[in-house]
C-alpha cells in the first residue's frame, strides 16, 4: 500500500446473520483514503455508514475483503492488536458524546493518555492544550451534566483528538446540536485537520457537515454509489 | 489508573452506594452470626462443664451406666488418693471430686412438724479447700442473690425459686431427707445460707448446693464422690485435648472384669454435646456459604443494572483501544474495592455489635418459661462472643461475593459484540 494511503480497503463484503440467513450490509466496498483527508460517508439512514465506520475502527470484523488501516491489515489481526491501533492512533466522536458522567471535563479528556500510559504532568500539558483547541479552559472542572450539548461535543472532540491520533472517526458528530453549535464544532475539526494533519473521517446525512467536506463518498444499499471531490468546501469561504 | 477508578468509585454514588450497602449489612450479619452462634455455644459448654460434666469426669464404669440414677452406691472410693494422681498426671486440668444426690427437703416449724416440703436435687462440691476454684467456676459472686456463700460443711444455697417455693428464709434449718451410699434412711439438717440463681429455669426450681464434706455426711460417703470432675486450668473447653486424655485414661483403665473401674468421659459425650460441638464447626461454612450465595446475586443483578447503565462507558473505552479483558478486569478491581470498603464498615459496625451483646447479653428467660426439658442445660441469656477470626471472617462473604457478583454481570461484555456495544450506546 502506498505510504500516503491511511485507508485501504478492497472488495469488502459485510454480512449480518439475521434469522436464519444473512443481511448484507455492504458489499463491492473499494476506498482509499489519504492522511490528512476530510471525508464524509453520506447515504441514506440504513445504506451502512456507521458499519463501515465501525469496520475502519476495528470495531467490527469484515466478512470478506482487505481492510487496512494505518499500515494493519484489520482482517487478521488481533482483538488486542486491533485494540492497541485504536489506543494510539486513533479517536472516536460518537453522535451521543459518551463522556464519562462521573469525571470532569479534564479527567475525560485525560483517559486516553492514562490508557496510553502518559506521565501525569505531560499528560496536564496535553489535555489543557487540547481543551484549549475546542476552547472549554474555563470548563476544565465541569461534570458533563453542567455543559451545554456542544460543551459536550466539543469534550469529546478534546477527548479524541488529545493523544494526537492520525485519525478520527466521527459518526453523526453534529446530530444532537443545533445549527450554530454544528458549525463551531466542524471549524473546529477542519482546523485540527490543518494544523496536526489529522484525517477525519464522518458518518452523516447532516446538510451542515457536508458543506464543510472536501471528499463526499456516497453510499446507498451497502453500496459506494459515487464518490466526489469537492473544490471549495464551506470553510474556504468563511474564513 | 487505579486513581481513575477510584474517583468513579467515590463520585458515583448509585454505583459503589448500594453494593456498599448490601455488603456492610451482610458482613455485619455474619460477624454478628458467627459471634452468636460460638457465644451460645461457649456458653452451653461453659454451663454444661460446670454443672454436670467438666471438660472430663470420671465415675465408676457402673455408675456411669446408670447416672441418671444418681447410683451413689456405686461410687468412686479413695477419692482423695485418685484426686492427687490425676493432678499430677494430667497437669493441664484441675480436678474436683462432687456428689450428686437426690432427695427430699423438709422445712419444720418451731414444734418440729413439717411446714412445707418438696423434691430436691442436691450436689456436694468441694467449696472450702483451699485450693477450690469451684466459686469462680459457678460465677457465685454474681449468681447468689441473698446471704452469703458457703462457710461450713451443713451450710447450703438454694435455688430461688426453690427457696420461694417451700417459704425458706435465711438462716432456716432444712432437713435433707434421703438414702446414703450404702441404701439406709438418713436425715441431716442443712442451714440455708443462702439463694443463688443460675438464670437456668429448671434448675433454679429444685437444686441445692452444698459442701461436699455435708453431703458425705449426710450420705455416709466418707472419702467417696459420685464423680471427679477435671476442667482445664484456662476454663477453655479444648474439644481435642479432651478426647486425647478421656481415651489415654480409659486404655490405661480398661479391665472389664472390674465393674468398679474409673472410666472417663469428655464433654462432647454428654448430652448430645458431641453433635453440638460439631454442629458449630458446620453451621460456620452453610451460614458463611448462604450468605455469600445471597449477596453474590443480589450483587450480580447490581452490576447487571449498573452495567446496562454503564454500557456508554464499557462503549467508549473500548473505542479507545481498551481491550474486553481490561474493560473486565477495571469492573473487577472496582469490585474488589468496593468489597473491601463495604466489608470494613460492616465489620465496623458488626464487631462492636457482637461485642455489645457478649458484654450485656440477651435475656430470652421469658420465652423459655415453659420450656421444662432439663437435659439439655442451657442458660437463658445468651452472649456471644468476640472471637479473633470476626476481625476478618467478613472479607470472605464481603469481596468474594462482590467479585463473583461483577464477574457474573460481566460476562455481558464478553458476550456481546463490540459493535453491539455501540449500537446500544447510540440509543
Ligand atoms: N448487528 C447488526 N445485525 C443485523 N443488522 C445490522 C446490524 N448492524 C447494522 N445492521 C443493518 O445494516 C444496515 C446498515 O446499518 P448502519 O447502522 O451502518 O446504517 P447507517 O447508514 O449508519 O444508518 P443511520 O443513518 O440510521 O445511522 C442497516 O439496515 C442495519 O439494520
Ligand atoms: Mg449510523
Amino acid at each position: 500500500m502506498s505510504n500516503n494511503n491511511i485507508v485501504e480497503i478492497q472488495e469488502l463484503i459485510k454480512q449480518f446473520p439475521v434469522g436464519g440467513g444473512f443481511f448484507t450490509a455492504l458489499k463491492d466496498i473499494n476506498l482509499k483514503i489519504e492522511i490528512g483527508e476530510f471525508t464524509g460517508l453520506v447515504g441514506p439512514s440504513g445504506s451502512g455508514k456507521t458499519t463501515l465506520l465501525n469496520i475502519i475502527g476495528g470495531l467490527d470484523s469484515p466478512t470478506q475483503g482487505n481492510v487496512n488501516v494505518l499500515g494493519i491489515d484489520l482482517g487478521s489481526s488481533s482483538h488486542n492488536k486491533r485494540a492497541t491501533l485504536r489506543k494510539t492512533k486513533m479517536g472516536f466522536i460518537f453522535q451521543s458524546y459518551n463522556l464519562l458522567p462521573v469525571y470532569s471535563v479534564f479527567e475525560n479528556v485525560e483517559l486516553p493518555l492514562i490508557l496510553n500510559k502518559v506521565n501525569s504532568n505531560e499528560r496536564k500539558k496535553l489535555v489543557e492544550q487540547a481543551v484549549e483547541w475546542v476552547g472549554l479552559t474555563n470548563k476544565l472542572k465541569s461534570r458533563p451534566n453542567m455543559l451545554s450539548g456542544g460543551e459536550c461535543q466539543r469534550t469529546a472532540i478534546a477527548r479524541a483528538i488529545v493523544h494526537k491520533p492520525a485519525l478520527i472517526l466521527a459518526d453523526e458528530p453534529t446530530a444532537n446540536l443545533d445549527a450554530e453549535n454544528s458549525h463551531q464544532i466542524m471549524k473546529i475539526m477542519v482546523c485540527l485537520n490543518q494544523e496536526l494533519n489529522t484525517s477525519f473521517v464522518f458518518a452523516t446525512h447532516d446538510e451542515k457537515i457536508m458543506a464543510y467536506l472536501r471528499r463526499i463518498i456516497h453510499l446507498e444499499d451497502g453500496q459506494i454509489v459515487k464518490d466526489e471531490q469537492i473544490k471549495n468546501p464551506e470553510m474556504g469561504e468563511k474564513r | 489508573m487505579l486513581k481513575f477508578i477510584l474517583k468513579g468509585i467515590l463520585r458515583d454514588r448509585s454505583r459503589s452506594l448500594f453494593p456498599i450497602i448490601v455488603v456492610a449489612l451482610i458482613v455485619a450479619l455474619v460477624i454478628f452470626n458467627r459471634g452468636f452462634l460460638v457465644g451460645t455455644m461457649n456458653g452451653m459448654f461453659r454451663d454444661t462443664a460446670v454443672i454436670s460434666s467438666g471438660h472430663v469426669k470420671i465415675m465408676t464404669h457402673s455408675y456411669q451406666e446408670e447416672s441418671q440414677l444418681m447410683p451413689n452406691d456405686l461410687a468412686l472410693m479413695n477419692v482423695g488418693e485418685i484426686t492427687e494422681i490425676l493432678g499430677l498426671k494430667y497437669s493441664d486440668y484441675f480436678w474436683s471430686p462432687r456428689i450428686s444426690f437426690a432427695g427430699l427437703l423438709d422445712l419444720p416449724d418451731e414444734q418440729g412438724e413439717t411446714k412445707s416440703q418438696g423434691p430436691v436435687m442436691a450436689i456436694g462440691i468441694d467449696f472450702l479447700s483451699s485450693e477450690s476454684r469451684q466459686f469462680e467456676l459457678w460465677e457465685l459472686e454474681k449468681r447468689i442473690d441473698s446471704g452469703h456463700m458457703i462457710k461450713n460443711a451443713n451450710d447450703a444455697l438454694v435455688g430461688a425459686k426453690l427457696a420461694e417455693k417451700l417459704g425458706l428464709s435465711l438462716g432456716d434449718q432444712v432437713t435433707y431427707i434421703g438414702t446414703t451410699m450404702n441404701n439406709a434412711f438418713t436425715t441431716f439438717n442443712f442451714t440455708v445460707v443462702g439463694t443463688f440463681n443460675l438464670g437456668m429455669g429448671p434448675l433454679d426450681k429444685q437444686m441445692m448446693l452444698v459442701d461436699i464434706e455435708g453431703a458425705r455426711m449426710a450420705l455416709d460417703m466418707n472419702d467417696a464422690a459420685s464423680e471427679i470432675l477435671g476442667f482445664k486450668h484456662d476454663l477453655y473447653y479444648d474439644d481435642d485435648a479432651a478426647v486425647a486424655i478421656r481415651n489415654q485414661f480409659n486404655a490405661v483403665h480398661s479391665d472389664a472384669s472390674d465393674i468398679f473401674r474409673s472410666s472417663m468421659i469428655a464433654l462432647r459425650d454428654a448430652n448430645q454435646m458431641g453433635a453440638m460441638i460439631d454442629l458449630v464447626d458446620w453451621s460456620t461454612f452453610i451460614i458463611l456459604g448462604i450468605f455469600l450465595l445471597i449477596a453474590m446475586i443480589v450483587l450480580w443483578n447490581m452490576g447487571i443494572m449498573s452495567g446496562l447503565r454503564r454500557y456508554g462507558e464499557m462503549g467508549i473505552r473500548l473505542a479507545m483501544g481498551e481491550t474486553k479483558g481490561q474493560v473486565y478486569r477495571s469492573l473487577i478491581l472496582e469490585s474488589v474495592i468496593i468489597g473491601t470498603i463495604g466489608t470494613i464498615i460492616g465489620t465496623l459496625i458488626g464487631l462492636p455489635l457482637t461485642y455489645y451483646v457478649q458484654e450485656v447479653g440477651i435475656d430470652y428467660s421469658a420465652a423459655f418459661e415453659n420450656l421444662n426439658s432439663s437435659s439439655l442445660i442451657m442458660s437463658s441469656v445468651f452472649y456471644t462472643k468476640v472471637t479473633p477470626d470476626l476481625y476478618y471472617i467478613g472479607f470472605i462473604p464481603g469481596v468474594l461475593a462482590t467479585v463473583f457478583g461483577t464477574m457474573l454481570a460481566g460476562r455481558a461484555i464478553y458476550k456481546r459484540e463490540m459493535a453491539q456495544l455501540f449500537k446500544e450506546l447510540e440509543t
